[in-house]
């Protein structure tokens, strides 16, 4: 088996241990968009601003430490700076109008059954295939 | 707070062990017609796994250790904002290959790329208030 099944596998599992740690002590849902989104647009206040810029701390600052101490496979970004700003512009948009991205409504919503969850994802990965065969295999641009 | 932090640690950790912080994966998943990489469904089951139990304790507990309730039951209105809104990320997560979580975890190593990414996508969330309001005025 591709040894990157494994560490995807136990990725996978830290992703939704530290999920089940912020709904069973503190009660929230692990929504990336969510809590970066009501954050920088100023709806969260006080404890719960607070509560999201420490999660956001540690979600940057953790991975970041290890990257800067034992390296960190690239991003792989493109370097096409138009598609990187308008791909950013879309998820953006797009996680705060649905009100949920990759985290929310894909683990936390598909592991409690909730059908906006389920929905969602197979909206943005179908809209993700698409994306992906008409600008990689018909333009070429990615 | 030191709970917020430490699940964002470990958030973070596990996007970044998992493979999502790497764009040319996560595009090779939605590439569907050509080299498809199977890793994110890897990465999906193990989130999932865990995150079940959970919910399933959720349900013989009265409330969670430290907060005040547990989160309400989802809604199941499957509305147009859920479908347009899930499409607009899809394409600019296929175009990109970073969604929101991996693009704040490799912020420390994503380069000037990376950083762009994170503006352009945080000025799309703080547009979006706004831009709702003014499309529902007309």
């Amino acid at each position: 088996m591709d040894p990157s099944y494994l560490t995807g596998l136990l990725g996978g599992l830290m992703i939704g241990t530290a999920a089940a740690v912020l709904l069973l002590i503190n009660g929230r849902i692990m929504g990336a968009s969510g809590i970066l989104g009501t954050v920088v647009d100023g709806s969260s206040k006080g404890a719960d601003r607070r509560e999201k810029l420490a999660f956001i701390a540690g979600l940057i600052g953790a991975p970041g430490l290890v990257a800067l101490i034992f390296g960190a496979n690239p991003t792989n970004l493109t370097p096409n700076i138009a598609v990187i700003i308008i791909a950013g512009l879309l998820v953006g948009i797009g996680t705060r109008i649905a009100n949920g991205c990759t985290s929310g409504h894909g683990v936390c919503g598909i592991s409690r059954l909730s059908l906006r969850g389920i929905v969602a994802t197979m909206f943005y990965l179908l809209a993700g295939a698409i994306t992906v065969v008409v600008f990689r295999h018909l333009l070429g641009v990615i | 707070m030191l709970i917020s932090a430490a699940a964002g640690a470990l958030f973070g950790l596990g996007l970044m062990v998992s493979g999502m912080t790497d764009t040319a994966r996560v595009i090779g998943w939605l590439d569907i017609f050509g080299a498809w990489d199977p890793t994110l469904a890897f990465v999906l089951g193990g989130a999932i796994l865990p995150m079940a139990g959970a919910w399933a304790m959720t349900r013989r507990l009265a409330q969670p250790a430290l907060g005040e309730a547990f989160p309400p039951k989802p809604g199941v209105e499957i509305d147009r904002n859920l479908a347009a809104g899930s499409v607009l990320f899809g394409m600019g997560w296929g175009l990109a290959g970073l969604c929101p979580g991996p693009a704040m975890a490799s912020l420390v190593w994503g380069g000037t790329g990376g950083l762009l990414f994170l503006l352009a996508m945080t000025a799309g969330m703080v547009a979006t208030p706004p831009l709702r309001r003014l499309v529902a005025l007309n």
